[in-house]
């Protein structure tokens, strides 16, 4: 208990002692607000600017979430496919990781150029980009089920469907949380390219005009914006993971407690 | 009428002049089963022509030297594997054709980990038929009562709503007994469920074992290791021989119940022990040709 609270304090200090050295090697070196701005004078931009922000802000969570949900909705089903035999699971596994080491926003473009400029691509980015990590760890943890498991169930006659809801899902779903993790995060990235390439708002198209215009601490209050929701989505689906599948983490909840 | 015919001739004092019919008609008969893991370079003839009957309600323990077939047979028979050749008969009537409830226990506790240890133990009344039909209803009620007394009996009464990484290794095997009876199996299939445990808890679980058999009667098949354990626990012994395994020696055991550790002294048991040991070391001794000494250690 005692080392949680330390280790805690000195991860918060280490958050704060960077942007003090960064404030304060600015005023040091004298570097100008053009190259780096300091972080007082962007959070004070922040909030000199936030209502023409807030609707920016609001534009790149709704792409953000909404491909979410589209990736990870089609990545439980194709991960499921995939994961539901051990044979498909091996034949499908080299073309999975072909695929998903692609940059994903290379296909930017390819959207613009079928849906045009704005929403869409954003959102299409944001699911194409989420997709991958969903499917790769619903199929690996679906086809790793110990055999023994199932084994149990299939001495009761059970059947396929039920042997996927009573063993394969909720012994996947922890590889499933902690892809959402990732998902999310990565289509924030997906969701804010979408933006800056081809987008008429958003943060990634604000920090694009603003940038434009040298106008270098806006650029980086929507920097600030950006790693805020990022953290924040984050730590929801932290918690929501530890909530539903505190089962795989025992040990370390062991050695908290 | 036909059936009521039949159970009082199962009970009837066998006739003197015929004993083969004795004989109880087999709840499982296997005859002549081969079985074959594997293709091509790496084919193993786990099992060949093996035959055994298992009556009704009878306690059958099957040792032998490891890697002899004994799992693969129980999992014929739990039809987790079909045979490459040869036919099992269950209730008279190739298996597969009819439902028998099946009660199961392995060597490792097998316990959903994110099942609490009530959970785990109604599992089988969730995915079986009759107790499927009701689960909705009786979930919270009847089933409930029901796994958490057969718990009590195992003496994990205080542990329904622990997870399975709260308990020891003997006590997760107590829950996993639990989950292999709740839904009052008419065959029991043992797969070295005491093996993995030290000799004080597992002294301890032949005890829980038998008292639970003796109420339920289900038809068991313990496979072990332990020649005491089968010699304690069983009505009958069947020893296989090396890979591909074969049945060299099938011994009535008739201690009677309930047995102790005080029978496990008595000169007869402990004669038993000594002669089934070294017809287990000739078989060994006869398969050594077949397979590495360490495969057979
Ligand atoms: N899934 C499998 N694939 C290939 N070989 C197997 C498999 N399962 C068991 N075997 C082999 O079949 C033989 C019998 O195995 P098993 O029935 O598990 O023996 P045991 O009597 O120890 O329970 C062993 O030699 C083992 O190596
Ligand atoms: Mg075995």
């Amino acid at each position: 208990m005692k080392r949680w609270y330390k280790e805690r304090f000195a991860s918060t200090a280490l958050i704060v002692g960077f942007f003090l050295v960064w404030e304060l090697a600015c005023v040091a070196f004298g570097i100008s607000e053009i190259v780096l701005p300091r972080p007082s004078q962007i959070i004070v931009t922040l909030f000199d600017r936030w209502p023409a922000l807030v609707p920016h802000t609001v534009q790149t969570l709704y792409t953000t979430l909404v491909g979410f949900a589209l990736g990870v909705g089609i990545g439980v089903v194709i991960g499921m496919i995939i994961g539901s035999s051990r044979v498909a699971y091996d034949v499908a596994f080299p073309l999975l990781v072909g695929l998903s080491s692609i940059p994903k926003v290379a296909v930017v473009p390819i959207f613009v150029l079928w849906f045009g400029a704005g929403t869409v691509p954003a959102v299409l980015t944001a699911m194409v980009i989420s997709i991958f990590p969903v499917v790769v760890n619903v199929a690996t943890g679906l086809a790793t089920t110990e055999p023994e498991l199932e084994d149990v169930l299939r001495t009761l006659r059970a059947s396929r469907t039920d042997i996927l809801v009573n063993v394969g899902l909720p012994r996947a779903m922890p590889y499933f949380f902690a892809s959402l993790k990732v998902a999310v995060t990565l289509a924030f990235v997906g969701s804010v390219i979408a933006e800056t390439v081809a987008g008429n708002r958003g943060i990634g198209n604000m920090m694009l005009i603003a940038s434009a215009n040298f106008n270098v601490p806006l650029t980086f209050a929507g920097l600030f914006i950006l790693a805020a929701m990022g953290i924040g989505l984050y730590l929801v689906f932290a918690a929501i993971e530890k909530r539903v599948t505190g089962w795989a983490n025992r040990k370390a909840e062991l050695a908290m407690g | 009428m036909t059936e009521a015919l039949q159970r009082t001739a199962l009970h009837a004092p066998p006739p003197a002049t015929a004993p083969e019919a004795s004989v109880a008609r087999p709840l499982i008969r296997i005859e002549d089963v081969s079985l074959t893991y594997g293709r091509g370079e790496r084919k193993v003839q786990a099992l060949s022509r093996t035959s055994l009957d298992v009556p009704n309600g009878d306690f059958v323990a099957l040792v032998g030297p490891s890697g002899c077939g004994k799992s693969t047979i129980l999992k014929i028979v739990a039809q987790l594997l079909s045979p490459s050749e040869g036919h099992v008969f269950v209730a008279g009537r190739e298996i597969g054709a009819v439902d028998i409830r099946i009660g199961m226990a392995f060597q490792n506790p097998t316990l959903l980990p994110w099942l609490s240890i009530r959970d785990n133990v109604m599992l089988p009344l969730k995915i079986s038929q009759p107790f499927r039909s009701d689960w909705r209803r009786k979930k919270n009620g009847e089933y409930r009562d029901r796994a958490d007394a057969l718990l009590a009996k195992v003496g994990l009464g205080g542990f329904a709503g622990h997870y399975p990484w709260q308990l020891s290794g003997g006590m997760q095997q107590r829950a996993s007994l639990c989950r292999a009876l709740v839904h009052e199996p008419t065959l029991l299939l043992l797969d070295e469920p005491f093996g993995a445990l030290d000799q004080f808890t597992r002294e301890e679980l032949w005890d829980v074992l038998q008292a639970l058999w003796m109420e339920q009667k289900p038809t068991v098949l313990l496979v072990t290791h332990d020649l005491r354990e089968s010699a304690y626990l069983a009505n009958r012994i069947v020893v296989m021989s090396a890979r591909p395994g074969r049945i060299i020696v099938d011994e009535t055991v008739d201690y009677q119940r309930p047995r102790s550790i005080e029978t496990t002294f008595r000169s007869d048991f402990v004669e038993l022990n000594h002669r089934l040991r070294s017809l287990i070391f000739e078989a060994r001794a006869a398969g050594s040709g077949a397979i590495p000494a360490g495969v057979a250690a």
